[in-house]
């Protein structure tokens, strides 16, 4: 992978002059670059990695093992794709093994992701059963550790 | 009181050593808060987890015993492995790899097991803080030729030639070089190697620091035709793969050499700890995806801080390995050392003076990227309003 994705992929704040100098490249290279990469869809997007513990807020997180039957043509896109429009729907996977789709979806309270769930994803057309798992804590998260560190002591100056 | 009782305790020979520059620049840094340390000579990182882990999986069953003064079969069998896979050599782990307590403990041991008293070593500087002292320690002459920033601080065979005498026993290199990130050509390797052997020098390779080369592969000077019988290779897992805290180092030589330094190991060490030995077969087997990603970040911010120190008017050589920048200060209109004590008292910034690498490294000032780039770029940031301060 491009080595200036990598980059952006850790921290997206990273300004083009500063990403220039690590990458030994010139800040118009590396502006360009990024609209290149904006335009053709590659960067989908920029978005903080939110301890949402810490805001206390009690929202839910599940995630979602889903039957489906593929669809003569279509496969598991299509019905795939209509699930993933429902805005509750955080994020969704096809898989391989004991299940078809794993999909998070994310609530203000575990009532508001059962009725998700019973109602509107179960109910559609094609798919064939749910399994619900309820998120109880969040260590790590898009390989950001949760819980903060403690800094180690290392001599200030060495040889 | 007797005149007896006024006489130091202390060994002379150990008197006239002084004390490490980096020791007093460590006093001074210690009384300050809030520093930025470009001072130091250690990977940020914490070592990767797949190798602290097979350290705790070891203790948990029992590792807790001496092992083979050599090391273990298996590190040294991992050693032989690596090191052909990186240099092409051959070492049997059976006579010609002992497993060190780090490389500092292997330096003793080269020095040790090939100077006799009044023998000289060449060394080059501006160089790592030990060298001078390990020779002295074992009643040796240390020797050193000056490396400039104008052949970007590489040994040239011209300067090397001046200063080798009747004396001249051995040649001590260290590139990737501390402080000066400095990396050897292969022809620079070919003209060293020759005159070694016109010479009949033996070679102490520290090549610590070879996992860390940014441009091209690194090459060791014992893989030079005639020159693995007279080398003794040193390397260690503290850079590569952020263990410093491990302390292990290996020496590759041989047997003869391989078994003298053994005899010193075996009655002043008698082996490397086995937790550290265990974790740096992992390392060694199972790490290469780790120090490549490690190597990768140590280069994008060498990019970063090279650049920086350029814009900012310090002329800075790009340091090809290791994670040191060695900037020239002296047109600051002072010494390496008020540069750094300035430094750090107006902007808090601390570099080591280039001074405690030895009388060459005057006019220059150590600065490790050894940090995150966060640190770096607002180091920088320091820096640069302090220099153009001195500037105007």
């Amino acid at each position: 992978m491009d080595e200036l994705l990598r980059l952006l992929q850790k921290n997206a704040l990273e300004t083009p002059a500063d990403l220039a100098k690590v990458l030994d490249s010139t800040e118009e290279d590396v502006r360009s670059k990024i609209s290149e990469y904006e335009d053709s869809g590659i960067i989908r997007g920029y978005q903080a990695i939110v301890d949402e513990d810490r805001l206390e807020l009690n929202r839910v997180r599940a995630v979602i093992e889903v039957r489906i039957t593929p669809e003569r043509e279509g496969g598991f896109d299509h019905l795939a794709q209509r699930l993933s429009r429902f805005s509750e729907v955080e994020s969704l996977f096809l898989m391989s093994g004991g299940y078809d789709l794993l999909v998070i979806v994310k609530g203000e309270t575990l009532k508001e992701v059962a009725f998700f769930v019973s109602e509107k994803l179960a109910t559609v057309n094609g798919v064939i059963s749910t399994g619900t798992h309820f998120m109880l804590k969040t260590y790590k998260d898009q390989g950001v550790l949760m819980q903060d560190e403690k800094e180690r002591e290392r001599l200030q100056v060495s040889p | 009181m007797s005149n007896d009782q006024q006489k130091t305790r202390v060994a002379s020979y150990l008197r006239d050593v002084p004390r490490s520059g980096i020791r007093d620049f460590f006093e001074i840094v210690r009384t300050r808060k809030g520093v930025i340390s470009l001072g130091i000579g250690e990977p940020d990182f914490v070592t990767p987890w797949h190798i602290r882990e097979s350290s705790i999986f070891a203790l948990d069953h029992g590792a807790t015993s001496y092992t083979a003064n050599l090391g273990t079969l298996e590190l040294r069998k991992a050693v032989s492995e690596y090191v052909e896979r990186t240099t092409g050599m051959h070492y049997d782990p059976e006579s010609e790899i002992l497993i060190t307590v780090g490389v500092s403990e292997g330096l003793d041991l080269a020095v040790r097991a090939i100077i006799d008293p009044g023998d000289e070593l060449i060394y080059h500087e501006p160089s790592y803080v030990s060298y001078a002292p390990v020779v002295t320690f074992a009643h040796g002459v240390p020797v050193p030729v000056l490396t400039k920033q104008e052949d970007e601080f590489r040994l040239t065979r011209s300067h090397l030639a001046e200063k080798v005498g009747e004396k001249a026993k051995a040649l001590l290199l260290n590139f990737p070089s501390n402080p000066t990130g400095a990396v050897l050509t292969n022809d620079d390797l070919k003209d060293i190697s020759e005159l070694a052997i016109e010479n009949d020098l033996t070679v102490i390779s520290d090549e610590i620091y070879s996992g860390l080369t940014y441009e091209g592969e690194p090459t060791s000077i014992a893989s030079v035709p005639g020159m693995k019988e007279r080398t003794i290779l040193l390397n260690g897992l503290s850079k590569s793969w952020a263990m410093t805290g491990f302390r292990i180092g290996f020496a590759c030589a041989p047997a003869e050499l391989t078994e003298a330094m053994t005899k010193i190991h075996q009655y002043t060490m008698l082996c490397a700890p086995i937790l550290s030995q265990k974790a740096a077969v992992e390392a060694l087997l199972n790490g290469d995806k780790a120090s490549e990603h490690m190597r990768n970040e140590y280069r994008q911010r060498r990019n970063f801080i090279h650049k920086s120190l350029n814009e900012m008017g310090l002329t800075c050589h790009l340091p090809k390995g290791a994670f040191y920048a060695f900037p020239y200060v002296g047109d600051c209109g002072m010494t390496a050392k008020d540069f750094s004590c300035r430094l750090l008292e107006e902007e808090n910034v601390a570099c080591v003076p280039g001074t405690a690498f030895g009388a060459a490294g005057e006019g220059f000032i150590r600065c490790s990227y050894a940090t995150s780039l966060e640190n770096i770029k607002e180091a920088m940031k320091r820096m640069s309003a302090f220099v153009s301060r001195l500037k105007t």
